[in-house]
């Protein structure tokens, strides 16, 4: 029995364009779609297709997040995952928690592979991975782009800023997902209908007896500096012209 | 007071000007003592370019066989060995510091801060989130370790002409052998480097195909920049990986950045919104881009670059 833990996080949808609630006490999510983090999605359709190569005999989807976050479970079930856990959570848990919530989940099941995605794309953090192969005391190879498994071992090509990147790890390992990995299946109709069936277990955060309490205070949010617009030219002899006043050519 | 570990990036004996822009970062807390920390099979060379770096008072250099590729399983214990001597630790936000640093801080058993973009106070940043679309101030607890990455494009190099103290550390930590270097490939381009260039010229999906990307590499070439890419124009095979711009992909602040045939998706603009002066050509005069472009251009991207290299002639 070989299993693959995927970490699937309910983030706004990567199509919304956020925005700070005037009083800065946040950014609005109120009636905002929600979705899988999209480089979780990479990770779930990364396992999958291991499974379905036969490196893994089980893919447990797991999230940490309130009860809607079932949504996002289903949807991962409907794409192929055999099971889903939610540690539910109403408060936001910081990455250092969440990887703690993840050890107690690999105590229990035991898996080869734990995949998630390189960062979520709302704290845009890129740390719970890194965290619980620390806390595990396993092996990391972080912002993949080619997986090979080979036994009891896993090469890895990574995304880094020198270009491509190979490194070996002996399994059980962590990996998190670039977004080159692989493009994820849609999922069809009766998938869903199926998803339906499949086994989805709520745990209770505080349950698990772990500190989630968080560390940082974000005390304020404020939208971004704003570029003021500038000049439109009509042809290359402006845009030249328009250089070279700026002294840059 | 604060005491500040800055772990150096470097390859191939070259120190990563990454390192320099960490150094400013850590130089706004103020009365802050700025160490750089130096992991190699042999650090000699680094250590030199570490201790001529402005505002640094120490080096310390950390040679062991194993370190002689950055591997974060191997370096993470090292540095959480050595993080006890220091109130915090600091390392660029590139591909290097964001693999390494939550692994440093999980064993230090705190959270992280990525992104630091501006310091407010020894124990208070401000950070980017949601693509830039939002900038959090963030305060660490003051009975911690702050462990964090920078912004690097949010700060200038520190200046060189330092003359830091370069001194050998034995660091005890048990390092893992279940994590190996395989091989990179770094692209030799000849090119600046992208992460680092005051000038950058970017394709996006509009330039069609990998074929097609030669005229952004020719006007770089002509203008001695750097040549950068949109996610589009990567995930489509026109150019590397190592050349995507934004939030999942470089984050930088040229002098001069001009993109070509780039709609400009908010994932995009938070990679570029630091440039100094940012130059759109782009067909369709309804895209993004030209939001934020300080000069814009609308026409078709294979006539207007050969003439704007001959105009620049």
């Amino acid at each position: 029995m070989s299993k693959i833990l995927v970490g699937l996080k309910r983030v706004v949808d990567y199509n919304v364009r956020v925005r700070v609630k005037p009083d800065g006490t946040g950014v609005v999510t109120e009636g905002v779609k929600m979705s899988i983090n999209p480089f979780d999605e990479i990770a779930l359709e990364e396992a999958l297709r291991i499974k379905e190569k036969g490196g893994a005999t089980e893919v447990i989807v797991v999230s940490i997040g309130p009860a809607d976050t079932q949504q996002q479970l289903r949807t991962g079930l409907a794409m192929g995952a055999d099971r889903a856990i939610l540690v539910q959570s109403d408060a936001a848990v910081e990455p250092l928690a969440a990887a703690k919530v993840f050890v107690k989940l690999i105590e229990k099941e035991q898996p080869q592979i734990v995949l998630l995605g390189k960062q979520g794309i709302d704290d845009d953090n890129n740390q719970t991975g890194q965290m619980l192969a620390a806390l595990w005391n396993r092996p990391q190879a972080t912002f993949a782009s080619k997986v090979e498994l080979d036994g009891a071992k896993a090469k890895v090509t990574r995304e880094v800023d020198a270009g491509l990147e190979t490194i070996e790890v002996d399994l059980p390992a962590v990996l998190t997902t670039d977004l080159r990995l692989n493009e994820p299946r849609y999922v069809k109709l009766p998938d869903i209908m199926k998803a339906k069936k499949k086994p989805l277990d709520t745990v209770a955060i505080a349950s698990l007896g772990v500190d989630t309490a968080p560390q940082f205070k974000t005390t304020k949010y404020e939208p971004p500096a704003s570029r003021s617009k500038g000049i439109m030219v009509k042809d290359v002899n402006e845009l030249v012209a328009a250089l070279k006043q700026k002294g840059l050519v | 007071m604060a005491k500040i570990l800055i772990v150096a990036e470097h390859s191939g004996g070259k120190l990563n000007p990454a390192t320099a822009k960490s150094v400013t970062c850590a130089s706004k807390i103020s009365g802050a003592d700025i160490e750089v920390a130096v992991f190699a099979a042999s650090a000699g060379e680094v250590a030199q370019q570490a201790a001529a770096i402005q505002g640094v008072k120490k080096v310390i250099t950390v040679e062991n066989a194993a370190n002689a590729e950055p591997l974060a399983a191997v370096l993470a214990p090292q540095v959480a060995a050595l993080a006890s001597n220091y109130t915090h630790v600091f390392a660029p936000s590139t591909t290097f510091g964001k693999d390494l640093l939550p692994r440093v801080a999980a064993l230090l058993g705190v959270g992280q801060l990525s992104d630091i973009m501006a310091v407010e106070s020894e124990y208070k940043f401000r950070r980017p989130i949601y693509a830039g679309n939002a900038i959090i101030t963030v305060e660490a607890p003051q009975d911690k370790k702050v462990v964090a990455t920078v912004r690097t494009a949010s700060f200038e190099a520190a200046g060189q002409g330092g003359s830091a103290a370069i001194e050998a550390a034995n660091v005890s930590a048990e390092i893992p052998t279940h994590t190996r270097f395989v091989t990179r490939s770094a692209a030799t381009s000849g090119r600046p480097d992208l992460q680092t260039a005051p000038r950058v010229v970017s394709g996006g999906r509009a330039v069609g195909s990998a074929d097609n990307f030669k005229v952004i590499f020719s006007l770089a070439d002509k203008l001695g920049a750097a040549v950068g890419a949109s996610r589009a124009a990567v995930d489509s095979g026109y150019a590397a990986n190592e050349l995507q711009v934004g939030q999942t992909g470089k984050i930088i602040a040229p002098e001069l950045y001009i993109a070509v045939g780039i709609s400009g998706a908010i994932q995009h603009l938070t990679g570029i919104k630091d440039a100094r002066t940012i130059v759109a050509i782009n067909k369709d005069a309804e895209a993004p881009i030209f939001e934020v472009a300080d000069i814009g251009l609308v026409g078709d991207l294979f006539t207007i670059l050969p003439d704007l290299e001959k105009a620049l002639s």
